[in-house]
């Protein structure tokens, strides 16, 4: 029981940087109907950039640990938002009203182009970085196995609770939101009733990167390290997970999110760490045999 | 008005549907309908928008799977088919029930021969042995192309676009469409036809050149044919047989004279009350 | 690079270009300009790189100010009508006369190219991936249904041949179709439970089938040899006769002097028959009611059901065809290299694989050989730029997509006609929704 509930803990922790990351998928699908497939290197880059601020700030004195993660976490959004309006504008908006593979493959070339620029100028090697965040409280104890709840375990969580909480108010609530929200149902029309289609869907891109880039920091502030090929397996991974929930749907993604951070985490407790991955991708082909539009997707009606 | 002898020998039921109810989660779009399409004759379902008519086709087609009811197709040779417990592509397949959709449904990238042939596929699988005896060029497989080629000839030449046989179907002016739909229907060989809504935008010259082709489908072809349609001239022209539904219920039936002269289905048209449709007959009269 | 109507003139161009070189400055700001790297110690340094910033910086600036002067002289580049016109009219014209005279170049390139080891490679590296564009554009051009893990039946094939031959000691010509057989069977074993997947659902579920395979091939040591794959894989033998230097070797037999050219000469017209095989029968099929179904799948699924094609039959032979090409060429890809492992099965594959055919014009047998041409070649002139090479690969793929969304050969070849023949633009096709 206590080894459950760590990996309880454990699988909860990662579910929620998958979350946040599958949220920037579902809302871009949402809206534009396309994967975006380099929003796992944005995840990345997000990573990349608060190492690089956290590097920065460290050396120029500052050592108030709060001040470091809030100006670490500002600037990562920040910068990685830019990254995700300046991929929609190059490689996705010329492309708005084509084929449905172009953009697609076009945003697999974005991906990899990414992943290659982070390569070429940081470096192809694993970035460690030393425990910024540590300490933790001990939750029980019984029969010798102690359950443990790190702080930055805490920090990963309240996080992610504090920004779905005003994500949601962004999207329920707001003008900014009830335009996404249109432009979602019918973009000739939201345009017709003058909604700025062109400046919302650069706002979804851009709120998708800022939540990855928050994943990106959570994910080094976790693992302890970065490195330019991490976007690819956390992007397929966040991606299953929002097609799991229902792609298009935003408690979807987090559902989703959640889900295959407990499958993962589970598996590798109880049966075998290597097949950890093949166990999420099965569960995820598993449940779509039944459900094929995700568990919290709308079911598609066949007008006919 | 046509007149075919409602009493024939040869006049059997090919359709008969009943106790027909299809529910979508609480609202009940077709309730307790029957109603029977008459084997060589052309049978309309009619009523005001949302009455549930394409609801019916989706289920005699296999679109959807009725919540209750029973839709039973007879062949000319008395072998009969329980259409609700069909797989979709069985129902033209097996069934032989063929049918055209309300907003057109063609393959807009093929050709308008292209388009013909696909209806086909069934008789040229076999034909090509399913696939290998053609991807060898056996003979057989040959003379079978050659026969698909001219019964798609047949039909372009019926719906006047032998011509254009090669051009892209999505290029096709409207009322074209609408015809190589029909023909493309036709070339599954079916027993009976299903046409949802087919004088749907066209023009008057247009409407009247489909009923001239649908009354000689069921007259040099013998076939039976099923029809949704708002266009009242082309239901009062060469309906044999109109069964009239609102909301979800059929209200009326008959010949096109009766149901035209009905109350009820005034008063469903005009969306008021059988007292007001009566007084506003009587005021016509 | 906005689409917004602005007055033409250079001092418009300099503005945009200043903006664009202010976003890239603050992009480019930690990511360039500050370098990272984990010191003697393990404690990560880093060092700043302002040099190198200000160059891409001024870079940025120079393209984007060129971009726009070319743009407001020559009007809109980026809708991807303007080269377009202007380059179908030639493509038009190489259609006529262009296959045949590439399939005869083809023929001979051996023969020219004998002394020249590495473009002889080469060939056999481009031919492989038209092959396997010819395999995937079944499923993706013909069919419509989007497969994203289209590499695990290229390793599927080749694991197959590189396990039958080392433990069995079988001959590559009884393995090549067993390859192609088993693939086929694992395209069925995916094609089931993606039958009611649509789009993007149907995307993520061949990616993770792609994935799980390779994570199967990494993993199941015992069998596959895990991350260091299989070695000693038998070269393939000229219909019996070894390859080799021996007395009994095809040099000795034929009363030649060895070379080790007339082994990649061998592969090189090997695969060339392979690839051939596969254009034949797929042009082939097309004209079958099995190729048609396909391809009336993609236009209108409903439609077909309505016309009484099954369509579960029609989805799976499509991916089992299209899985057996991949097989084949996997196997060969198995015996050219000796050597396998999972590392050559990664998403970057089928990502290339189905750029290929989107490149060539989804459908299109001579435009995917093109597209596979531009693309690996174009990958190879990058050779001396390893580190580069996914960067400008990557790149390219946004620049050909947004230049030519529907690829290089933009209509399709109909299958059957009374009159004449005709191509259909492939603004009409249907790309499918599976």
């Amino acid at each position: 029981m206590a080894y459950f509930s760590q990996q309880l803990i454990n699988g909860v922790v990662l579910g929620s940087i998958y979350g946040l990351i599958a949220i920037g998928y579902t809302m871009v699908y949402g809206i534009v109907g396309m994967i975006n497939f380099a929003h796992g290197d944005i995840f990345m880059i997000g990573g990349f950039v608060a190492l690089i601020t956290f590097l920065i700030l460290v050396s120029i004195g500052l050592t108030f640990v709060p001040v470091i993660l809030l100006l670490v976490l500002l600037v990562a959004m920040a910068m990685t938002a830019l990254y995700g309006w300046s991929v929609e504008r190059i490689a996705y908006r010329p492309l708005r009203h084509s084929f449905r593979l172009a953009p697609m493959l076009s945003a697999i070339g974005m991906s990899f182009a990414l992943s290659n620029f982070a390569q070429v100028a940081q470096g192809a090697r694993v970035k460690p970085v030393p425990p910024i965040v540590t300490g933790g409280y001990t939750l029980f104890e019984r029969s010798g196995f102690a359950v443990q709840l790190s702080n930055i375990q805490i920090i990963v969580v309240i996080t992610t609770l504090v920004l779905l909480a005003l994500f949601t108010y962004l999207v329920s609530r707001t003008r900014l939101g009830r335009d996404m929200r249109a432009c979602e149902q019918d973009q000739t029309m939201a345009a017709l009733l003058g909604v700025d289609v062109d400046r919302t869907i650069s706002m979804t891109f851009v709120i998708g990167a800022a939540l990855a880039a928050v994943a990106g920091m959570m994910y080094l502030l976790y693992y302890g390290l970065v490195d330019f090929f991490m976007g690819f397996v956390a992007g397929i991974k966040a991606f299953t997970a929002a097609v799991l929930g229902g792609i298009g749907s935003l408690p979807g993604a987090m559902l989703g999110g959640l889900s295959i951070g407990l499958i993962e985490t589970m598996w590798s407790a109880y049966f075998s760490v290597e097949y950890k991955d093949v166990a999420a991708f099965s569960i995820l082909i598993v449940v779509l045999i039944f459900l094929p539009t995700g568990l919290l997707g709308r079911p598609e009606v066949e007008k006919v | 008005m046509s007149a075919v002898p409602a009493s024939s020998a040869a006049h059997d039921d090919i359709l008969a549907v009943s106790g027909l109810t299809m529910r979508f989660g609480g609202i009940v779009a077709i309730n307790d309908l029957s109603f029977t399409a008459r084997r060589g004759e052309i049978s309309a379902l009619i009523g005001p928008n949302g009455a549930g008519k394409t609801t019916v086709f989706n289920c005699i087609t296999g679109f959807y799977k009725p919540t209750s009811g029973d839709i039973r197709l007879t062949h000319s040779d008395g072998k009969s088919y329980v259409l609700q417990s069909l797989n979709d592509f069985r129902i033209c397949k097996v069934a032989k029930v063929a049918r055209t959709f309300q907003n057109i449904r063609l393959f807009p990238g093929l050709t308008a021969l292209e388009n013909l042939m696909v209806a086909q596929h069934n008789a040229l699988m076999r034909a090509s042995g399913f696939t290998l005896m053609g991807l060898l060029g056996m003979p057989g497989w040959r003379t079978a192309e050659k026969a698909a080629i001219d019964l798609s000839s047949y039909w372009l030449e019926r719906i006047g676009l032998f011509d254009r046989a090669d051009e892209a179907a999505g290029n096709l002016p409207y009322g074209d469409q609408r015809r190589l739909e029909i023909a493309r229907a036709m070339c599954t060989e079916p027993a009976l036809l299903c046409l949802d809504e087919p004088a749907a935008g066209l023009n008057a010259r247009e409407s009247g050149e489909l009923n001239e082709l649908l009354l000689s489908i069921r007259d040099d072809r013998g076939a039976s044919i099923l029809l949704i349609e708002h266009d009242m001239s082309v239901v009062m022209e060469i309906s044999d047989h109109v069964t009239v539904l609102d909301y979800g219920v059929k209200i009326a039936g008959g010949t096109p004279q009766q149901v035209r002269d009905d109350p009820k289905v005034i008063a469903a048209y005009l969306g008021t009350d059988e007292e007001t449709a009566l007084a506003v007959m009587e005021g016509d009269a | 690079m906005g689409n917004e109507r602005t007055p033409p003139g250079f001092a418009a161009a300099l503005k945009k270009a200043s903006l664009s070189a202010f976003v890239a400055l603050i992009l480019f700001s930690l990511m360039v300009g500050v370098r990272t790297e984990a010191g003697p110690t393990g404690q990560l340094i880093y060092w700043t790189r302002f040099g190198e910033l200000a160059g891409l910086v001024s870079a940025v600036f120079a393209g984007s100010l060129i971009l726009e002067l070319l743009r407001s002289w020559f009007g809109p580049l980026d809708t991807g009508k303007f080269i377009p016109a202007a380059a179908d009219g030639p493509l038009k014209l190489a259609q006529r006369f262009f296959p045949l005279a590439l399939l005869i170049f083809t023929l001979i390139f051996p023969v020219i190219f004998y002394e020249k080891r590495y473009i002889l490679d080469l060939g056999i590296l481009v031919l492989t991936y038209v092959m396997l564009g010819w395999g995937l554009n079944v499923v993706v051009g013909l069919a419509g249904l989007l497969d994203l893990g289209y590499v695990a039946f290229y390793a599927v094939g080749a694991y197959s041949y590189a396990l039958l031959a080392t433990t069995f000691g079988l001959s590559f010509w009884i393995c090549l179709p067993l390859a192609g057989i088993l693939a086929a069977f694992w395209g069925v074993l995916l094609g089931f439970p993606v039958l009611r997947l649509k789009g993007d659902y149907l995307a993520i579920v061949t990616l993770a089938f792609g994935e799980i395979i390779r994570l199967v091939l990494i993993n199941w040591q015992t069998l596959t040899g895990g991350p260091n794959g299989i070695t000693g894989i038998p070269r393939p033998s000229f219909f019996g006769i070894p390859l080799t230097p021996g007395d009994d070797g095809f040099a000795a037999r034929f009363g030649l002097e060895f070379s080790p050219t007339h082994r990649v000469v061998f592969l090189y017209y090997l695969i060339l028959a392979l690839a051939l095989l596969t254009n034949w029968v797929t042009i082939r099929l097309r004209g079958l009611p099995i190729g048609r179904a396909w391809e009336a799948m993609r236009e209108d699924e409903v439609a077909c059901r309505a016309l009484g094609i099954n369509i579960t039959t029609t989805k799976l032979t499509a991916f089992a065809t299209g899985a057996m090409f991949g097989g084949f060429a996997g196997a060969f890809f198995a015996t050219r290299q000796g050597f396998i492992s999972p590392e050559s099965f990664t998403f970057h594959e089928s990502a290339l694989v189905l750029a290929i055919v989107v490149l060539g014009g989804m459908g299109s047998q001579l435009g995917v050989a093109l597209a596979a041409l531009v693309m690996i070649g174009g990958f190879e002139l990058f050779r001396d730029f390893e580190q580069y090479r996914m960067l400008v690969f990557g790149l390219a793929m946004v620049v050909l997509m947004v230049w030519r969304p529907r690829g290089l050969v933009g209509h399709r070849e109909a299958t059957v006609f009374l009159h004449h023949r005709t191509e259909i633009s492939a603004e009409l096709s249907r790309e499918g929704r599976g």
